[in-house]
């Protein structure tokens, strides 16, 4: 994970999105290492979410087209609780097949937080107060770490954002295995 | 100054004296359990990084019980079960739990203790949220995702943050017609579906002492519906005979200190519960069966690890006996274990499937099942815009299969008495 800037467009969601709604358990038989079968779970991210709060503030917005296996969103922001719900490291896993770069919500469900970090699939973002009412899906976003910032290129305004803290250095190794490697808790 | 039960066991598995709620901790684990869901994927984690020959760290601690897409003709989901099934016979696991054969268990959480594999005092981690039902038996229980399992399986290890202990204490006599699902459904809809992040939620004072095992597992089963780590409950004589009569694993119970701190404590009297529901779409959208009664219903379903146990469906029973059921009403056994008792013993004379199969009702085999939605063809799922009743564990849109239905989830006393009226009704119209 570099110190790079994260830019993308944003999609918006409300609070309490379960892990159901970010990958629908019919859809977990995928198969996450056959490359063929794997674009599903990027086809299928966020499905589950009712057409009504998909996108806010409008609503009815897919985040991946039905036709296509990437998202044209790299940023989901959320309200609290993002990612409650089932354990399963599929939710994280499927928004990053669909192209998505970090989530910025005020809150998480710790297991979310924790295979977002451990599995290095995104960057879960605390943001320092609730965003879904602010920023609009489709809004240009720039997150900046150095400064626990992000800018909102179209409407013109910064929020902050809460350092990463305790987990910093498994999300700059790129996950639990290679901040074990790193430490030597893990040889090869 | 004193620690709670979790700080204990994680200062134990840790090599601590000692921990504090907030402490980061490399923690050595007991048993690693994982289903036929996040099994493949963590096995594929687990040889990719630690290469194809790889051995699991202690073939003796890892449990792999199928349970969540069993009876279906989706390809995919059976290539999922010949996954686990090759892993186990390339490790030579003996506490792989086969579909098909007579080894299989069912729903994992509710296989766990009926095996023996739940013991005060230990470290159990799961990839499944539901894995904290296991706290029940006086041990840290939490779930995890497929990279940390496969974490896991190759080092024996994983990294804890030390969570708060949040206490809700219930004195007083349960009434007959409350369940302990009518008292997690009021304390989550209390403190919301984030009210419990990161923290333990420990349960205690006489009402819960006098609860049997499997009301206690009610308990601890939907913490992770408030958002919490882990649920524990204090081991007493309850649960040391439960455990000893399914294994001869030693074990070593830790209790809470009288002079532990709590993030904060909740009292209630558990003689003023009432009959409780969460309304659609969130486990903590609470309501009192009183304020939602006559709601119409389409469907009614008894089974999960949450309500599918053998009591769940002996409370079902009472109401049911001799009556017919107005809906569509789905029973799923949890267990392999609980359906050979229903089939087996009686109450006056009939049998439990006796029973319901006289009310109406469906009876499916044990699994997740409809719980969580599944394969298309899963028993009892939701495919369209119904309206259910149900004892699972969370109603957020479509966790059922269908985002147009609506779950309301409640006690199996008050399912049963709905399914006879089709309509939300008070259970206590039969007490």
């Amino acid at each position: 994970m570099s110190q790079d800037k994260i830019k993308g467009k944003a999609f918006v969601l409300g609070k309490n999105i379960d892990t159901d709604q970010i990958i629908p358990a019919k859809h977990l038989v995928y198969s996450l290492e056959d490359p063929e079968e794997r674009k599903f779970y990027g086809r299928y991210a966020l499905s589950g979410v009712p057409d009504a709060e998909s996108g806010l503030p409008q609503g009815n917005i897919p985040f991946t087209d039905p036709e296509k296996f990437e998202s044209d969103f790299q940023i989901v922001v959320a309200g609290p609780n993002f990612g409650c719900g089932s354990s399963r490291e599929h939710a994280p896993e499927s928004l990053m097949i669909a192209g998505a770069k970090a989530v910025v919500a005020p809150t998480y469900a710790r297991i979310f937080y924790r295979n977002s970090v451990d599995g290095g699939f995104i960057v879960p973002f605390e943001s320092v107060r609730d965003l879904s009412e602010e920023v609009e899906t489709y809004d240009e976003l720039e997150i900046d770490r150095d400064k626990n910032e992000m800018k909102n290129l179209t409407q013109g305004t910064s929020y902050g954002l809460k350092p990463l803290g305790s987990v910093a250095e498994i999300v700059e190794a790129g996950g639990i295995f290679e901040y074990a490697r790193q430490t030597g808790m893990v040889e090869r | 100054m004193g620690m709670t039960l979790t700080e204990k066991v994680l200062a134990r598995h840790s090599g601590n004296e000692s921990v504090k709620p907030g402490d980061n901790v490399w923690v050595d684990v007991d048993v690693l359990m994982t289903h036929d869901v996040c099994g493949p994927p963590s096995i594929g984690i687990f040889k990719k990084q630690f290469g194809d020959k790889a051995q699991v760290w202690d073939k003796e601690k890892l449990v792999i019980i199928p349970d969540h897409y069993i009876f279906t003709e989706d390809k995919y989901a059976n290539r999922n079960v010949d996954i686990l099934r090759d892993f186990a016979d390339e490790q030579d696991l003996p506490y792989y739990y086969d579909v098909g054969t007579d080894r299989y268990k069912g729903v994992c959480h509710v296989a766990m203790p009926e095996e023996g594999f739940t013991r005060p005092g230990e470290v159990l981690f799961g990839t499944d949220s539901h894995t904290c039902t296991a706290g029940a038996f006086g041990e840290f229980a939490t779930g995890i995702g497929n990279t940390d399992a496969a974490f896991i399986m190759g080092t024996g290890k994983l990294w804890v943050k030390v969570p708060e202990t949040m206490k809700f204490v219930f004195d007083g006599e349960i009434p007959p017609y409350i369940m302990a699902k009518d008292i997690i459904l009021q304390i989550i809809g209390d403190i919301g579906v984030d009210g419990a992040t990161y923290r333990t939620m420990e349960f205690a004072g006489t009402s819960i002492e006098a609860m049997d095992m499997e009301a206690r597992m009610t308990l601890t089963n939907m913490v992770i519906e408030a958002g919490g780590k882990n649920g524990v409950i204090n081991p007493d004589q309850v649960t040391y005979d439960y455990v000893k009569a399914r294994t001869d694993h030693e074990f070593n119970p830790v209790h809470s200190d009288e002079d532990a701190e709590y993030h904060s404590v909740y009292e209630y009297r558990a003689d003023k519960m009432l009959p409780m529901v969460a309304k659609p779409h969130s486990p903590d959208n609470k309501a009192t069966v009183e304020e939602v009664k006559g709601t119409e219903l389409t469907r009614a379903y008894i089974g999960s690890c949450t309500g599918g146990k053998f009591s769940d469906f002996v409370a079902a029973a009472e109401l049911l006996k001799g009556e017919q059921v107005k809906l569509d009403t789905f029973i799923v056994p949890a267990s392999t274990e609980v359906a050979e008792r229903l089939r087996t013993e009686k109450m006056n004379g009939q049998t439990y499937m006796e029973i319901f199969e006289a009310a109406g009702a469906e009876i499916g085999e044990a699994s997740c099942a409809a719980c969580l939605g599944g394969p298309s063809d899963t028993f009892g799922r939701l495919n369209g815009p119904e309206v259910c009743i149900s004892t699972t564990n969370r109603n957020f849109p479509g966790r059922m299969g269908s985002k147009e239905s609506q779950v309301y989830l409640a006690s199996p006393y008050t399912v049963a008495a709905s399914a006879l009226t089709g309509k939300i009704t008070d259970p206590r119209e039969h007490f």
